[in-house]
C-alpha cells in the first residue's frame, strides 16, 4: 500500500511553491538593485508574470480538472481588451495609477470569467479530443471578434461597434481600433503587481484544490459516475474550475497589455495558447512549481538565444526537445533524480556536521 | 365539482412487519428497459421496508445490475414507476437521487484510485459537511470548522470496518477486500435512507465474507436504514436478508423469505441449482 503522506501532502506543496516564488523575486530585487540584470531580461519582467499566471491557471483546466483547453489565450485576450478600456475610462476620471492597474486588473477577471462561464457550459459537456477541438475554436472565435471590435471614449461615454464608421464619436479618443489593436496606451504594469498576481492566483488555486470543490473536481477526475453517486453535480464544480481558470487568465491578459503601449488581437492567438499549454505540460500536469519554472525559462530563452540570429528558433527547437526528454524519459529522470538526491544528501549531511560539531 | 385526491399506496408485495406502519423505502411498479432489442429488466415489481435487508439474487447478465442503474438513474427507464419513500423519482439526475437518500457501490469497483482513503470518504461527505466555494477559498471560519467536522466524520465511518489506520493510504493501492468496505463507508458517508450493495462479498475470502456479513447487518442496525444486495455468496445472502427477489432473463421468476426461496422450484431450476457452475464464472 502507498502511504499519501510519502508523496507530497497539499501543505508542503503549497508553502514550497509560495517559497519558490518570494524568493526568485527576493533575488531579482536584489540583481535589479546592484544593476546586474540586463535589459533585456528587464523588459521580460511583467511579461514572465503575465506568462506564469497563464500557465497555473491554464494547469489548473489541464492538469487539476483534466480537460485538455486549447483556447486560453482567448480569455488572456479578453482580459487584455476589457482591462485596457476601464484603464482609459479610469483616467479619464482622474484615478491614479496604482488604482488604475489595480481596478483593470479586476475588470480583466470579470470579463475572463464571464466568457469563460458562457462557454464551459457547452464544452464541458464534451469530452476529451472533442472538448479541446472545440475549446480551440473558440480562441479563434474571441480572436476574430476583438480583431474587429472598435471601442471609443468621449464626453457621452463608451462607444462599441464591429464596425469602424458606426461608432459615431463626435470627439474623444478611439481606444480599440480594430485589426490596428490598442496604441498609446499608458504602461501601467509593473513588476511587484506581477509579482502580486501570481502569489494571489497561487493562493486561490492552492485553497481551491484543497477544499470540498477541489476534492470534487479531483473526484471526477479519477471516476465521473462515482462522483454522481454521491451526490455531487459534477458540471458545477467543473464550470467552476473553468471559470476561475478564465478569469485568472483575464487578469494575466490585462497585466500583459498594460505593459505595452501598442497591443494587437493576433497577439493572443492559437500560438499563444499552445505555447502556455507548453508550459504546463513540460511543467507537469497538476505541477504549479513547474508551470512557473517553464514559463520562467522557455519565455526567457528565445531572448537569450538572440545572440545566435538565424539559428535562434532551431536552438529553442532542440532545447525544448532536450528539456522534454529530460523530464519525461524514465531512464535520464532517473538519472537527474540520483543527482538531486545526491546533492539533497551533501546538504544534509553537511547540516548534521553542523549539529554534531 | 369537487376532485379527489388520489394517493399513491403501496403495490403487493412483501415487507418486515415492523416497517408494515411507515411508507415503505422503495416500490417500484412494472420497471422496465430495453437495450436494442434485449428487454434487459422487465415488468420489475418489488417493495422494500424501511430498515429491510433485501436480495436481489440470479444468475449472470440476468440484469440485476441493471436494476441499480435504473435506480440511481445511470440508465433511464423504459418504462414503469419508482416511488423512493413514496416520492416519484422520474427525471431525476443521479446525484439528485443521492441527495434524496439512494447510495450505492458498483460490482466493479469505482473508488477516486488517486485520492486517500479519507478524501475518499470526504467526497462522499460533500453534502453533509457543506460550505461554499468561496469559504473555501477564502479560509473563512466555516472552512475550518466544516473541515475539522468531515475529518471526524470520515474517522468515525472508517471505525466500522476498522480501518482508520488507513486513512492516509492512496485508494487505488488498497487490497480488494479493503477496497469494497471503503466503497461502502463512502456510500454511507453520504447519509442514504437506502444503500444498494452491488456484489460486496465479490473477491473477499470466508472470513472476511462473514466480517461483512456481521457488519451489513449492524450498519441497518446502527443508522437504521435499508439495504438491498445483489450477491452471489448463498451463506451471506440467505444469513441476512430478510426479503429475497430472484430475476431470471431480466423478470422476477420469485419473491419471498429466505427459507421460501430456497424451497422453489423454479429458482432451484434456474438459479440455486446451478450454483457450482455459476460461481465458476461469477467475477462477470
Ligand atoms: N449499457 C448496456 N448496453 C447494452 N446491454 C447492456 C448494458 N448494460 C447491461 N446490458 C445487458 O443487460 C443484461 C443484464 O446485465 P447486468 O444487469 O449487468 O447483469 P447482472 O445480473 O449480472 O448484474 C446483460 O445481457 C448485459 O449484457
Ligand atoms: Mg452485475
Amino acid at each position: 500500500m502507498t502511504k499519501y503522506k510519502n508523496l507530497s501532502s497539499p501543505t508542503k506543496n503549497m508553502v514550497s511553491t509560495f517559497a519558490l516564488v518570494i524568493g526568485l523575486f527576493l533575488i531579482l530585487q536584489i540583481l535589479l538593485l546592484t544593476g546586474s540584470v540586463s535589459s533585456l531580461v528587464k523588459g521580460q519582467l511583467v511579461p514572465i508574470c503575465a506568462y506564469i499566471v497563464m500557465a497555473v491557471s491554464l494547469n489548473l483546466t489541464v492538469g487539476i480538472l483534466g480537460e485538455l483547453s486549447l483556447g486560453h489565450a482567448g480569455f488572456m485576450s479578453v482580459g487584455a481588451f476589457s482591462g485596457v478600456v476601464m484603464s482609459s475610462v479610469l483616467k479619464q476620471a482622474g484615478a491614479s495609477d496604482g488604482l488604475r492597474l489595480f481596478v483593470s486588473i479586476l475588470t480583466g477577471c470579470v470579463f475572463g470569467a464571464i466568457v469563460g462561464f458562457l462557454i464551459g457550459i457547452p464544452v464541458l459537456r464534451l469530452k476529451g479530443d472533442y472538448l479541446a477541438i472545440v475549446t480551440l475554436a473558440f480562441g479563434e472565435i474571441i480572436k476574430s471578434i476583438m480583431n474587429n471590435l472598435y471601442i471609443g471614449l468621449d464626453a457621452s461615454g463608451l462607444h462599441v461597434n464591429m464596425l469602424k464608421d458606426n461608432l459615431n464619436m463626435t470627439d474623444g479618443r478611439v481606444i480599440i481600433s480594430g485589426p490596428m489593436g490598442v496604441s498609446g496606451n499608458d504602461k501601467l504594469s509593473t513588476f511587484f503587481a506581477g509579482f502580486l498576481l501570481i502569489l494571489f492566483c497561487l493562493f486561490v488555486i492552492f485553497n481551491f484544490v484543497d477544499s470540498r470543490a477541489g476534492r470534487a473536481v479531483a473526484a471526477q477526475r479519477d471516476n465521473y459516475i462515482a462522483t454522481e453517486s454521491v451526490g455531487i453535480n459534477v458540471t458545477k464544480y467543473k464550470l467552476t474550475a473553468f471559470t476561475i481558470s478564465a478569469g485568472m487568465a483575464g487578469m494575466a491578459g490585462t497585466l500583459f497589455a498594460l505593459n505595452y503601449s501598442t497591443v494587437v488581437a493576433s497577439k493572443f492567438d492559437f500560438n499563444t495558447s499552445i505555447l502556455v499549454l507548453v508550459f504546463v505540460v513540460l511543467g507537469g500536469l497538476g505541477n504549479m512549481k513547474g508551470s512557473i519554472l517553464a514559463a520562467i525559462v522557455l519565455t526567457l530563452l528565445p531572448e537569450l538565444l538572440r545572440a545566435f540570429s538565424t539559428y535562434r528558433m532551431l536552438l529553442y527547437a532542440i532545447v525544448l526537445i532536450l528539456i522534454m526528454l529530460i523530464t519525461n524519459n524514465p531512464e535520464m529522470k532517473h538519472v537527474v533524480d540520483t543527482v538531486l538526491s545526491r546533492i539533497k544528501g551533501l546538504f544534509r549531511r553537511r547540516k548534521g556536521g553542523a549539529v554534531n560539531d | 365539482m369537487t376532485k379527489t385526491n388520489m394517493v399513491p399506496v403501496p403495490s403487493l408485495g412483501i415487507i418486515p412487519e415492523r416497517d408494515v406502519n411507515r411508507m415503505p423505502i422503495l416500490d417500484i411498479h412494472h420497471l422496465g428497459i430495453d437495450f436494442g432489442g434485449l428487454h434487459a429488466v422487465e415488468d420489475f415489481n418489488l417493495v422494500i421496508g424501511r430498515t429491510e435487508i433485501a436480495g436481489l439474487i440470479g444468475p449472470n447478465g440476468a440484469g440485476k445490475t441493471t436494476v441499480f442503474n435504473l435506480l440511481t438513474n445511470v440508465y433511464t427507464p423504459s418504462r414503469g414507476v419508482i416511488l423512493l419513500d413514496g416520492v416519484d423519482i422520474r427525471g431525476k439526475k443521479t446525484w439528485q437521487l443521492n441527495e434524496m437518500g439512494i447510495a450505492r457501490t458498483f460490482q466493479n469497483i469505482r473508488l477516486f484510485n488517486k485520492l486517500t482513503v479519507e478524501d475518499n470518504v470526504k467526497v462522499g461527505l460533500h453534502n453533509i459537511c457543506r460550505y461554499s466555494t468561496l469559504e473555501g477559498v477564502l479560509r473563512l471560519p466555516r472552512y475550518w470548522k466544516m473541515e475539522k467536522e468531515a475529518h471526524e466524520k470520515a474517522m468515525e465511518l472508517l471505525s466500522i470496518f476498522d480501518m482508520q489506520h488507513m486513512a492516509n493510504y492512496v485508494a487505488g493501492s488498497l487490497p480488494y477486500g479493503a477496497q469494497r468496505r471503503l466503497e461502502i463507508v463512502r456510500a454511507l458517508a453520504t447519509n442514504p435512507k437506502l444503500l444498494l450493495l452491488d456484489e460486496p462479498a465479490a473477491g473477499m475470502n470466508p472470513s472476511e465474507t462473514a466480517e461483512l456479513m456481521q457488519n451489513i447487518r449492524k450498519i441497518r442496525d446502527d443508522f437504521q436504514i435499508a439495504i438491498m444486495l445483489i450477491e452471489h455468496d448463498m451463506n451471506l445472502v440467505m444469513g441476512i436478508c430478510e426479503g429475497i427477489a430472484v430475476l431470471n432473463y431480466g423478470k422476477i421468476i420469485a419473491k419471498g423469505t429466505p427459507d421460501q426461496i430456497k424451497a422453489d422450484p423454479v429458482v432451484i431450476e434456474a438459479y440455486l441449482g446451478r450454483q457450482g457452475e455459476e460461481s465458476l464464472h461469477a467475477e462477470g
